[in-house]
């Protein structure tokens, strides 16, 4: 949205909020909003674990959407302004440049989390509405991987959505052992 | 031809000096009018890359205020008949300023056109009476993360100080020149001040800035970009739209500013930059294997 009011900004005062290169600097800061929400929305089930308030957890539909929304902006805006509506560039960057590539994984790894949002496909698909669901993690995988790739020499961008995804990702571990530890010693 | 009559005649205009006392009584021959619209001077200042100072592309304009180029010395060293260090004043002396509208193409796909002011750098390189065994030069931008915030990161993966190189006869182009001003007046600080490389026919990554050493060698000197990522940025990058880059298509540019919706200005990329008189030095080599 604040990304919104600059580009309108800009557009009556060319040059004024994103620079001499208006192009990579919108889809520069679109890309980062879309990280940072795809870490927020990975973040909100273990907030609700930590402070014990399950409900928090029904945020993470919201959340997770506009995610998509964000990545799908995202990728409009290099389809736009860097691709020029060029079918030809997109897919010779596609093939050619492995950070576009791990873009584009990671988003065609959300359309069908969005698509299946809904609470009717999570009735219709039961218990394998979770594991679908589990697409979200090869996702940011595929996201800090392009992140990473588009890195010239400064790493330290990359350094904290990797720090933040390694602590998300070590918490689910630590969990999961922790049940099965308590399964194990129900069962004895 | 760039140069209208020699220095000093009715063509010369006085350099604006901004800070250095040194640029007072100079001035420079003015370029003829260019084909290509000059990029506007707060573009060119504003938006760039000097990751001494930071990755973003307006770190060097925000943070360039705390580099001191005065005083300034360049070392010369290597195969060359009078090594020393050498006051910026003493190697401007007697020397006449031109300026050159040039384009500059940057490996990252985008480009502008600079009217940079300065001098052949064949005639800073033959005051020091270079030696025959000389085959390539080497120069290295300053180091000092004092005032270098980039320079002292820990997420950085070049190593500095940042060292370029020209093989000896790419140096003699005339082509090839040192600027110590740009826009009618002396170098911002984010721009290289005081003294930068200009080689308009290559990315502009080779177009080293704030040098504080030249080095004149018989082998290849290694150079930051080429040992920070070799399969990326070779020791020519000369500018050549069918040679790939695995981040980005060399086949075209975007001529900033670019605006948002009047079209994004992009253009194809020309061989050499457009520089087509210096393919002689590249006759019978693989551009494919020498990027
Ligand atoms: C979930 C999916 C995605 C996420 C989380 C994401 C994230 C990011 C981030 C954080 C940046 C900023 C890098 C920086 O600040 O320098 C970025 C840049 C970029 N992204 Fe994405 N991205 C995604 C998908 C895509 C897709 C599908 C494309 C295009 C096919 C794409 C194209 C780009 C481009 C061209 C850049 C600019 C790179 C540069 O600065 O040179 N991204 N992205």
């Amino acid at each position: 949205m604040l990304v919104g009011w600059d580009v309108a900004v800009e557009i009556r005062s060319p040059g004024s909020v994103f620079g001499a290169d208006p192009a990579e600097a919108i889809v520069d800061l679109l890309g980062t909003w879309t990280i940072r929400l795809l870490l927020i929305t990975l973040s909100i089930s273990t907030v609700a674990r930590i402070v014990k308030r399950p409900k928090i957890v029904t945020l993470r539909r919201t959340v997770g959407l506009w995610t998509f929304v964000y990545a799908c902006i995202h990728f409009t805006a290099y389809f736009a302004l860097l691709a020029e509506f060029s079918i030809s560039a997109w897919l010779e960057d596609f093939s050619e440049r492995t950070y576009i590539t791990a873009g584009m994984t990671a988003l065609m790894l959300l359309i069908p989390l969005a698509v299946t949002s809904t609470r009717n496909w999570q009735r219709r698909l039961g218990l394998r509405w979770r594991k679908l669901h589990a697409l979200i993690y090869p996702a940011a995988m595929a996201a800090l991987l392009h992140v990473l790739w588009a890195a010239k020499a400064s790493f330290l961008d990359v350094f904290i959505y990797g720090l933040a995804l390694a602590i998300l990702f070590g918490e689910r571990i630590v969990v999961r052992i922790r049940r099965r530890a308590s399964k194990g010693a129900m069962s004895r | 031809m760039h140069v209208i009559g020699a220095a000093g005649l009715a063509s010369s205009v006085p350099l604006a000096a901004l800070q250095a006392g040194w640029m007072d009584s100079k001035g420079f021959t003015s370029a003829p009018p260019s084909e290509d619209a000059v990029t506007p001077r707060g573009y060119a200042t504003s938006f760039n890359n000097f990751y001494e100072f930071g990755t973003d592309k307006n770190d060097p304009a925000e943070l360039g205020s705390r580099l001191t180029t005065e005083p300034w010395n360049v070392e010369v060293a290597g195969l060359v008949g009078k090594p020393g260090t050498y006051d910026i004043e003493d190697l401007l002396a007697g020397v006449d300023l031109e300026e050159r509208i040039y384009r500059l193409r940057c490996v990252e796909a985008w480009s502008m056109v600079i009217p940079w002011i300065g001098f052949p750098l064949k005639t800073l390189l033959e005051r020091f009476n270079p030696l025959g065994s000389a085959k390539y030069v080497a120069f290295t931008t300053l180091y000092r993360p004092e005032e270098m915030p980039g320079q002292r990161s820990y997420f950085s993966s070049i190593k500095y100080p940042y060292v370029e190189g020209l093989r000896l006869d790419e140096a003699y182009h005339p082509l090839a020149i040192m600027a110590v001003g740009m826009y009618g007046q002396v170098l911002p600080n984010q721009n290289g001040a005081p003294l930068r490389l200009v080689v308009p026919w290559k990315y502009g990554f080779k177009s080293i800035k704030s040098i504080v050493r030249i080095e004149l060698t018989e082998t290849r000197p290694r150079t930051t970009w080429n040992l920070t990522a070799s399969n990326e940025y070779g020791f020519y990058a000369n500018v050549n739209p069918t040679v790939h880059h695995p981040r980005w298509s060399q086949g075209s540019e975007r001529r900033l500013p670019s605006s948002l919706f009047n079209g994004n200005r992009k253009i194809s990329t020309r061989m050499y930059n457009g520089y087509e008189e210096v393919a002689g030095l590249y006759a019978g080599m693989n551009l494919r294997l020498n990027y």
